[in-house]
């Protein structure tokens, strides 16, 4: 007779014992979502960042700066506010593909997902610190861009300019979270994430104002992250107050915590089906 | 056997080997057709604004080129690092050949997929924007064309070898997609630029390949811009070939070979 140990019971998620607690639960919101982004985004290497996160997106930005030229349509502050915004969709889903692809990768995310720890709480914690630097790039690309071409933003846009930004990092965050559960079953992440990125570059008026695409595509891009934060910024860039943006800010707002939603309804969903296809660590 | 015809066997050998490989690749493959047709759209889309159909069609031709250097600055430089994270760049180091000729093959066949893109994005550019690209001189397209992807290869290959001593270095392949957009005359003429930028663009060998290809696709004598394309792309597969031995030797030095 031999023993193979005791069955398993506990559903996926639920804690351990007695009750979810709020301080554990901020640990691994605050705590281990720093760890985490440390251990998984392994661009924050200076090698690889500064090349990716820093200089690429200023290059976007000139390219489609000097394409506008060659087009004669637009000016350059458009495609430096439109490019700078839209760029914080890189890190923001790398980032959180690599949250599942990375634990995939060093074999780990068969443990995370087997401790008891609090789904929501396990996300969330490593959704924030791709927001932060998700917002970093964009505003340093933003400035350097807006520098290079000699795009002269004034001092008193920039808080309004950073709010925006702040909400454009956060709704494609939970783009980034819904992309997340799919790496749970699509293995090739990099692929998908610079898909994505696509799909944003074109439907989100980034390069091309909503109401000079075809129809069908604005309509697209108004469900969309960052196409209501790119408006929003613009505007504000334009001179309008934060009170003007405020419906823009509030639409890519309500965006992104629907895209968080689905994401965390769709890790929930497609772990319990990577546990029943034993797909979790396939590499 | 001689030493030319091994040469030869290797290099065709490793490039079927690799085209294989590449062609199911789902990031070298498939992503490299499908990426820059974003950037085709948004370029396609900007030009459309203008109003002017001659736009449309530089845009749509300069579009298609376009992905091929997409295929040759990130692939090519990521593909070492591939190697090392599989663990086969200290057999491929090892192997009984210059390294030379076991990375060469490998950007060649990441050329040769090159020309899915070029192609697709011309169909799509003609189904869904309805550009018509037409070549004035096809023969004269067709090598501009392969002496293009030629020189594309031997410019991927001086990528590709920094990476055997610096495990970082596939992030210049990210780096380098878009100034060699934005440089190389695809979309943008290059009068648009100060002149030590221009001076910059002309030590490209795309660049050199674009302009004969639009030269090819207009009628006139592509031949001179072609040559100097060739050339561009002989002294890139040189320098390559000198900094491989001098890397290689420095990567054994420094133990760097298995680290990923």
């Amino acid at each position: 007779m031999s023993e193979t140990g005791p069955a398993v019971t506990m559903r996926p998620g639920a804690p351990a014992s007695g009750g979810v607690s709020l301080l554990a639960a901020l640990r691994v919101v605050f705590v281990g979502g720093v760890i985490s982004f440390r251990a998984l985004f392994n661009w924050l290497n200076p090698y690889i960042y500064v090349p990716t996160m820093l200089i690429s997106p200023v290059f976007q930005i000139l390219l489609f700066a000097y394409v506008g030229r060659s087009a004669g349509v637009a000016d350059d502050g458009f495609y430096v506010i439109g490019n700078a915004v839209q760029y914080a969709s890189i890190p923001c889903l790398f980032a959180m593909a690599n949250t599942i692809a990375g634990e995939r990768f060093t074999q780990t995310l068969g443990i995370v997902l087997s401790t008891p720890v609090n789904r929501v709480a396990l996300f969330i914690g490593r959704s924030l610190p791709v927001v932060a630097n998700g917002w970093f790039v964009a505003m340093v690309a933003l400035f350097v861009g807006g520098r290079v071409l000699g795009v002269d933003l004034p001092l008193r846009v920039w808080p309004g300019i950073a709010l925006c930004v702040v909400v454009a990092s956060a709704s494609c965050t939970g783009l980034g979270l819904l992309q997340a559960s799919i790496a749970l079953r699509v293995r090739s992440t990099a692929v998908l994430s610079n898909i994505v990125f696509g799909v944003l570059l074109v439907f989100c008026g980034t390069n091309v104002a909503l109401d000079a695409l075809p129809a069908w595509m604005a309509g697209v891009g108004r469900v969309l992250p960052l196409t209501h934060a790119i408006e929003a910024a613009r505007r504000v860039a334009g001179g309008a107050g934060l009170g003007d943006v405020a419906g823009l800010l509030a639409r890519e707002a309500a965006l992104g915590v629907a895209f968080t939603v689905a994401g965390l309804l769709a890790l929930r969903y497609v772990e319990a089906q990577s546990r029943r296809h034993a797909t979790l660590e396939l590499q | 056997m001689s030493g030319v015809r091994r040469s030869v066997r290797v290099l065709f050998t490793l490039w079927w080997l690799q085209l294989k490989i590449v062609a199911v690749s789902a990031f070298d493959g498939i992503l490299n057709v499908i990426y820059p047709l974003f950037f085709a759209t948004t370029a396609f889309l900007m030009f459309g604004q203008s109003g002017k159909p001659e736009a449309l069609v530089y845009a749509g031709l300069g579009a298609a080129v376009m992905g091929t250097w997409s295929a040759m600055a990130t692939s090519a430089s990521g593909a070492l690092q591939s190697q090392r994270w599989q663990g086969t760049l200290e057999l491929l180091v090892c192997a009984p050949t210059r390294l030379a000729l076991a990375v060469l093959p490998v950007t060649a066949a990441l050329a040769t997929v090159a020309l899915y893109s070029l192609v697709a994005t011309l169909v799509w550019g003609r189904v869904v924007f309805g550009i018509e690209v037409q070549i004035a001189s096809p023969v004269a397209f067709v090598v501009a064309l392969a002496v293009t992807l030629a020189s594309l290869a031997t410019f991927g290959f001086l990528l590709s070898v920094t990476v055997v001593r610096y495990r970082t270095g596939w992030a210049l392949g990210n780096l380098l997609e878009y100034p060699g957009w934005l440089l190389c005359g695809f979309l943008v003429p290059l009068d648009l630029f100060p002149t030590w930028v221009q001076w910059l663009a002309q030590a490209l060998p795309p660049t050199w390949g674009m302009a004969a290809i639009r030269s090819a696709a207009a009628g006139q004598a592509p031949w001179g811009e072609i040559a100097v394309c060739a050339g561009l792309g002989l002294g890139y597969a040189v320098l390559a070939t000198v900094l491989s031995e001098r890397l290689v030797d420095s990567a054994r030095r420094n133990a760097t070979l298995a680290l990923t």
